[in-house]
């Protein structure tokens, strides 16, 4: 093998990536507990915890950067890097969106809830199954786990106009301050679980082109399109 | 970029004496493009690069079979004059060349051999040429001054001035920035991108950052063999056979 040094930081780089979406995992775990159990003390760690993956974000975009100044990667390593570089800033996002959930949960969480908690649970885990599906695809450059990953997204979407339906009519029925503040509330929770699911569709797509080089736009799973590199 | 095929090889095999160097290779050059072919050491670019306009006719046991086009005629057929075929497919090679004579009659020799004897026409075939190979603000006040005292980056730019002054169809480079400094490096990349309105080009480069950057199309050869042709943007970031990704990326051998 040569270019020893060169693959050696590569596959520090696959660590840290690795190392990143298993704390993006977490924060989605976490959140999802937070949620379904207004577990406050769980809220609380993903807020916290949420600077771990900010200065990760950091690490990586330098090591991506230095990567492609000093090594003029090509073809499979190209993509490599340029695939950590995007879905880097996806994850970075997605824990965003996971300690902004936990925000809201600390402030309405130790009040009653105005509805019991289903579908937002339902909608954090499915989220985190696409993360969790997506990293095992990019260790084992599965394309097939990469695009099952994305088909999750689909249902995440349907859970997320259920909600949005649901609390828009409640606030119509019942207009208590308490309730339309909760329902408003609930309803950002469910928009940041929605924009978690596309965020996690974009690593699919990315990691496929990682893997094969061709660009799926996976947004609605109902209509694919491919693109082929040019031949 | 045009999509026609100013030169083609079709089942192009070579042999010197008992070795074959060139194995069942068929290659499309387009027209007003540059086409890169890049391969390890010894894998049979250069000798490739060289049938397409006869120079290796001139080596001893060199053997041909198939045929290589040029405008849909095969230029090793027996009425074709290898003293024009180089007229129209000129070459510059990997050290700079000049004639130990001035910067203009370097220029003017070909047209010269080729029967332009007129002065003015020749003075104007010198400036021309010059202009074209981006070298003739830095030498129009010295033109009657020896060809050898210019940088490298000026001789070789000087020298595809000499195959320009014949008004060549299609120039072929091989490996014509190795010996140059990066500034020439990146002078002789622009030229090259600025002749492929008006020439096709082929070029035979060990550096990949360079055939990423110059060329339009990228054929990679090994063991004698056409292993992959591709646009290069895609030969770089994703090739379709594993040997071309793994000479790319650094993990061959």
């Amino acid at each position: 093998m040569v270019r020893e040094s060169f693959q050696e930081q590569l596959s520090q780089l696959r660590n840290d990536m690795l190392q990143m979406g298993n704390l993006v995992e977490n924060a989605i775990d976490m959140t999802a507990a937070a949620l379904e159990y207004q577990d406050l003390e769980m809220a609380e760690k993903v807020v916290v915890e949420d600077d771990n993956i900010d200065q990760l974000q950091l690490a990586i975009e330098n090591r991506c950067f230095s990567l492609l100044a000093l090594q003029q990667p090509m073809a499979r390593d190209l993509r490599f890097i340029g695939t950590a570089l995007k879905i880097n800033t996806d994850l970075e996002r997605m824990g965003d969106y996971a300690r902004n959930i936990s925000k809201i949960m600390l402030k309405i969480g130790s009040e009653p809830l105005i509805k019991p908690m289903v579908d937002l649970p339902r909608m954090a885990k499915l989220t985190r199954q696409m993360v969790s599906e997506n990293l095992t695809a990019f260790v084992q450059r599965d394309r097939a786990l990469a695009l099952k990953a994305a088909g999750h997204d689909h249902e995440i979407n349907k859970l997320y106009k259920n909600t949005f339906t649901e609390l828009a009519a409640l606030i119509t029925r019942d207009t208590n301050t308490s309730t339309v503040t909760q329902s408003v509330y609930l309803m950002f929770i469910a928009r940041y679980l929605e924009r978690i699911g596309d965020h996690a569709t974009n690593l699919s797509e990315w990691i496929i082109y990682m893997i094969t080089g061709e660009r799926l736009e996976l947004g609605d799973m109902s209509t694919i399109v491919i693109n082929q590199p040019e031949a | 970029m045009c999509d026609k095929n100013k030169m083609e090889t079709r089942n192009l095999n070579l042999y010197y004496k008992g070795f074959q160097a060139l194995i069942n290779v068929s290659f499309p050059v387009k027209e007003n493009t540059v086409t890169a072919l890049i391969g390890p050491s010894g894998c049979g670019k250069s000798t490739f690069l060289r049938t397409l306009n006869r120079m290796n006719d001139v080596i001893d046991g060199t053997r041909i079979e198939g045929e290589v086009l040029l405008d849909d005629e095969n230029i090793y057929d027996a009425e074709v004059d290898p003293v024009v075929l180089r007229k129209q497919v000129g070459m510059v090679f990997q050290r700079p060349n000049p004639f130990p004579m001035s910067i203009y009659d370097n220029i003017a020799y070909g047209p010269r051999i080729h029967g332009r004897k007129n002065k003015d026409e020749l003075n104007e075939i010198v400036e021309k040429s010059l202009q074209a190979a981006a070298l003739w603000d830095e030498v129009k006040d010295r033109l009657h001054k020896s060809a050898l005292g210019l940088s490298g980056g000026q001789q070789q730019r000087l020298v595809i001035a000499r195959v320009l002054a014949v008004d060549p169809q299609v120039i072929l480079m091989d490996e014509p920035a190795s010996a140059l400094d990066p500034i020439s490096t990146a002078k002789l990349e622009d030229l090259i991108h600025q002749l492929k309105s008006s020439y096709t080009i082929v070029i035979v480069t060990h550096n990949m950052q360079q055939a990423a950057r110059v060329s339009d199309f990228t054929g990679f050869f090994l063991n004698g063999e056409m292993i992959e042709y591709s646009v290069t943007n895609t030969m770089f970031t994703a090739p379709r056979v594993k040997q071309t990704e793994d000479y790319i990326t650094g993990r061959f051998g």
